[in-house]
């Protein structure tokens, strides 16, 4: 008897403490957003939506301050990078956890993830030294050569622009997608793919299920690589060009928000200007919610449709 | 020898070495006056600055020798930018603040009580270029300069730099235009000397931490001075940029010299830095009236009169609050510690400048920072003698 209430106690206690710690998570995100407005109101009053939409950001004479090409530049590199990197991460989930003999998957996965150890500055400092000379004297000038009539691949190329950003961010969040989504796959039950392999299913058509029944997981997995994505900040800083304009090519040099904050908020003088730059971090903030909320719905629906018709 | 004469002859040796030590300083300039009020510091404890970058490493180096003076005094300086040194300063929760541009009217009203501007080191910025075939010596003049930061001037054999250059092999090139992508206080004073020379400049872009540049046809931007000369190195050739006088001695880069307003070509040194400083000084204000209008390159860009004077000549400066009772904390002795460390700094702490690259205060600035210091109070009574 004694036990038992001993036992609700500790249950209810539990349930405090755990609610508590949500309680201050949720906290947090309100405290931030607030601030974030707080910090943001005069350059909202002085701009409005044009600061949306606005293409000039002049610090210096005219005090007008506009973030598209910022916000242009944030959605084209992580669209980029989730291009490159989802259908590489999820290969190699699917390696590690269904087609790897078992004595390389460990070393496999640990090297993996050392991968996500890395400090993004080291990412941008091999991005500037390493990266962008190759990509600029051997991959992009083959890829023009081939593709180059269309807009999307003309122009100068310098090694420093939103495709070499985006490839950096790509071989960023692979390692996260890789290992959230291989522990995802390893949790599904063995059951499912015995069920498979018992009614005749291939290999192939046996990982296609587990991917499947591991949508969620999987659209975690994604999400959080979107999220490092679209935050990133170092190592884009130091690759992307930072040059304030929409470019209309992959080859040339862009900005995106993280980078902006990151390089001017330091030296920022005058409070127009620093509430314009603070404008920017919650422009990121609302966009990094929209975007993982349009994208999880999207892949969501995706992943149900592909599931119905495998189904059939 | 007997225990006491022993004793006897450590005292002595030990009041003759602390007599040289101070009476010298080593510098060979005997400098009572600042030993006197190093000496009379009666604190223990931490002193905390906050600010621009750019003299970060000659302000860690002050902090270090100054410890090694006063051991119980630990002067911590964190470089956060000039932008977030001014807003801790005007928040109260540092003990000085430190900034590259002077504080702008509308900031020093901004304070909760009189601020004081001190200049604490002189630093120059050069125009550096990746040119192969080509060292360090290529004449420009700021109006020229602009013009290349407007993508007026977009070749490397424009008649315009050929004309500064005869008997140089300019390459028929595009010129790659190099500026920072972080805010900065090179950025303020570069802009500023384009500004000063170029009425296209001064219209179209104007002066700041940073601006909106045009957009040349070929242009890169990097962080920091090491990021602009990352821009600059062989891998990047036909390039031009704008760093820190000490960084491009420091990295070898290759410079220009700048043809003056009085029609010189004056080279890039400690002493052309200091001409500018001189042809400057007469025009400074006391410390606690405002400096916002204070600046080298504008009073030497179009001064014909400054033969000898490199015209992209800037102060980095230290903010404190006249009367420093203002700031949370203060105490009478941590107050007067704080000043004998900003008198030593303008004093004995610019001997390390030079070796870190940095140009040291000329005396008639020195005037200037010790005419401060004197009107440094705490609860109203002054705290130097």
């Amino acid at each position: 008897m004694k036990a038992r209430n001993q036992g609700i106690t500790r249950d209810s206690i539990f349930r405090v403490l755990v609610t508590i710690a949500a309680a201050i998570t949720l906290l947090l995100i309100a405290a931030i957003v607030y601030e974030l407005y707080n910090g943001s109101t005069a350059s909202i009053k002085a701009f409005g939506l044009s600061f949306i939409v606005g293409t000039v950001w002049d610090p210096a004479l005219k005090n007008v301050f506009g973030a598209l090409p910022l916000i242009w530049g944030t959605l084209v590199t992580s669209a980029i990078a989730l291009i490159l990197a989802v259908p590489l991460s999820i290969g190699i989930g699917i390696l590690l956890s269904e087609f790897a003999p078992r004595v390389v998957r460990f070393p496999f996965s640990l090297l993996v993830e050392l991968l996500a150890a890395i400090p993004s500055v080291i990412y941008g400092l091999w991005g500037i030294f390493v990266l962008a000379p190759t990509l600029r004297s051997s991959v992009y000038p083959a890829i023009q050569g081939i593709l180059g009539f269309l807009p999307l691949f003309s122009g100068e190329v310098t090694g420093f622009g939103v495709l070499t950003a985006g490839i950096v961010l790509a071989i960023m969040i692979i390692p996260t997608i890789t290992a959230v989504s291989r522990e995802v796959f390893n949790s599904v039950p063995n059951t499912q793919r015995e069920a498979f392999f018992a009614i005749g299913a291939t290999r192939w058509e046996t990982a296609k299920h587990i991917v499947s029944y591991a949508r969620s997981g999987v659209i975690g997995a994604i999400m959080l690589g979107l999220g490092r994505a679209i935050g990133e900040t170092m190592a884009v800083t130091m690759v992307i060009g930072n040059r304030f304009e929409i470019p209309s090519s992959l080859f040339q040099a862009g900005y995106t928000m993280s980078a902006l904050i990151a390089n001017e908020f330091n030296e920022a003088n005058g409070a127009l200007y620093v509430s314009s730059i603070v404008e920017v971090g919650l422009v990121l903030f609302v966009i990094t919610l929209l975007v993982s909320a349009v994208a999880r719905a999207l892949v969501w629906r995706s992943l149900r449709m592909y599931k119905g018709a495998s189904m059939e | 020898m007997s225990a006491v004469g022993i004793v006897v002859m450590i005292v002595v040796i030990a009041a003759a070495g602390y007599v040289l030590l101070y009476s010298g300083g080593g510098s060979g300039k005997p400098n009572t006056s600042t030993s006197a009020i190093v000496q009379a510091i009666n604190y223990t404890g931490a002193i905390q600055g906050a600010g621009a970058t750019f003299p970060q490493p000659f302000y860690s180096n002050l902090s270090a020798q100054f410890n090694i003076l006063v051991p119980g005094v630990q002067v911590n300086y964190n470089g956060i930018g000039s932008g977030g040194g001014i807003k801790a300063f005007t928040n109260l929760t540092i003990d000085f603040g430190a900034s590259d541009a002077p504080m702008t009217d509308a900031q020093w009203q901004a304070v909760p009580s009189l601020a004081v501007h001190m200049p604490m080191v002189i630093g120059g910025i050069v125009a550096a270029y990746s040119l192969p075939g080509v060292n360090t010596g290529l004449v420009f003049t700021g109006d020229l300069l602009a013009k290349i930061y407007l993508g007026q001037v977009y070749s490397w054999n424009d008649p315009a730099i050929q004309a500064l250059n005869p008997g140089v092999t300019l390459p028929n090139h595009n010129i790659t235009v190099v500026h920072r992508s972080d805010g900065s206080g090179t950025t303020f004073a570069w802009t500023q000397y384009l500004s000063a020379s170029n009425a296209n400049w001064a219209s179209q872009v104007g002066s700041s931490t940073s601006v909106n540049w045009p957009l040349t046809s070929s242009s890169g931007a990097g962080s920091g001075n090491a990021g602009v000369a990352a821009l600059l190195d062989s891998n990047h050739p036909y390039s031009i940029g704008y760093v820190e006088y000490t960084y491009a001695t420091l990295n070898n880069l290759a410079y220009g010299y700048v043809k003056n307003a009085a029609g010189t070509v004056v080279q890039p040194t400690v002493d052309s830095f200091s001409a500018a400083v001189a042809a400057a000084a007469s025009v400074l204000p006391r410390g606690n009236q405002t400096w916002s209008q204070v600046s080298i390159i504008n009073a030497v860009a179009n001064n014909a009169t400054a033969a000898t004077a490199y015209p992209v000549t800037t102060f980095t400066y230290i903010l404190v609050y006249q009367d420093l009772s203002t700031v949370p904390g203060m105490t009478q002795t941590k107050a007067y510690a704080l000043v004998a460390f900003l008198w030593w700094a303008t004093h004995d702490g610019q001997l390390y400048a030079p070796q870190l690259h940095y140009v040291p205060l000329s005396s008639n600035v020195v005037t200037v920072d010790e005419a401060t210091l004197h009107t440094i109070t705490f609860d109203g009574k002054a705290l130097l003698p």
